[in-house]
């Protein structure tokens, strides 16, 4: 059995990084794929992998990591870019989502414009198995 | 705030006494793309000699290598580019050893290898604000929107340090340099092959418009 966990930005906006950081990788410990409402910092990804790559051990070995922005092809200069980049700064990018899975039981997450693939791993004879989720 | 201020001067002094010739080049991607393999080729080019050891293994490099001094010279021959190339072990969010049994090692050298691979992975991120400028090497037969690549250039991008994105292995039938250039259309893309040396020129003369 897979277990999803939604975590809504409002539960971590108000965190500070570590504080984010560990509460998502905490749930990913406890073998649960984070589904996150919109987007860590750049910044934050990269403290993300390396906040898990301390943590790797017999029993936890990384995360699959996935960031969905719809907003990212869109954004670019100008008044919308400038607005856009100041709504995110003050206020954490919501747009979009954020997969973390543990890698003991994601195997694979493949994005492509219209769906989202997760490759599962089945423990009993450790082939792929595809769950798709469209967008 | 506070925060801010203290990058803000870390750099302005970074900058201030920093001379022109210790630019840092950096090598950045995931594993087994081809990074070590480009900085054998740059060395053998210019120097002479090999840098790092190559492997099909993932995680061969797992400490970051620098070779001092490169002078790296434009088609005419005319301008110079001098560097310290710092070679990167390969960043990745998962490591596992038995992946490493797999390839025929054995147990204890798998984990050593796991265990040394992800403090290379680590310091690989540390090293990320020294750089001047990065090569990012991804592999060209494979998937170039993979969270790592992007997480990646999305770091350098807000660090403003220059990119220049090499798809490796352009020599392999399954090579797709137009969907890595598709993944990353505001930045320069050089198919290349740095076991080969196909395209190699190219390459360098890409480094001379993006590091100047």
């Amino acid at each position: 059995m897979v277990t999803l966990q939604f975590v809504p930005y409002g539960e971590i906006a108000d965190l500070s990084s570590v504080g984010r950081i560990r509460m998502l990788l905490n749930i990913a410990k406890e073998n649960k794929i984070v589904l996150l409402q919109g987007r860590l910092r750049k910044e934050e990804e990269t403290e993300l992998i390396q906040a898990t790559m301390e943590e790797i051990n017999k029993e936890f070995k990384g995360i699959e990591l996935a960031v969905i922005d719809p907003n990212a092809s869109k954004s670019g200069g100008g008044l919308r870019g400038f607005k856009d980049g100041l709504v995110n700064g003050l206020l954490g990018n919501r747009s979009g989502m954020t997969i973390i899975g543990p890698a003991s039981i994601v195997k694979e997450i493949k994005k492509d414009p219209t769906k989202i693939e997760l490759m599962t791993k089945d423990k009993r004879n450790g082939k792929k198995k595809k769950n798709g989720k469209r967008k | 705030m506070l925060n801010f201020m203290q990058k803000f001067l870390n750099h302005f002094f970074k900058n201030l006494f920093k001379s022109k010739k210790n630019i840092k080049l950096g090598l950045y991607g995931p594993p087994n793309g081809g990074k070590s393999t480009l900085a054998n080729r740059i060395c053998m080019d210019w120097l002479g000699e090999e840098m790092s050891s190559v492997s099909n293994v993932a995680h061969e490099t797992r400490e970051i290598q620098i070779k001092e001094q490169i002078k790296v010279k434009d088609k005419k021959g005319k301008k110079e580019l001098s560097f310290n190339l710092v070679d990167t072990p390969g960043i990745a969010t998962k490591i596992d050893y038995e992946e490493f049994l797999k390839s025929g090692m054995k147990e204890k050298e798998a984990k050593k290898r796991a265990k040394e691979a992800t403090k290379g992975v680590i310091d690989a991120i540390k090293w990320l604000d020294d750089m001047d400028g990065v090569v990012v090497v991804l592999d060209s037969t494979k998937d170039p929107y993979s969270q790592v690549n992007i997480t990646i250039v999305g770091n350098l991008a807000a660090r403003n340090i220059p990119v220049l994105i090499a798809g490796n292995k352009v020599d392999l039938k399954k090579s797709d340099i137009k969907k890595v250039q598709a993944a990353f259309p505001q930045y320069k893309v050089v198919g290349l092959s740095a076991k080969y040396g196909k395209n190699v020129q190219d390459f360098y003369d890409t480094l001379f418009k993006v590091m100047k």
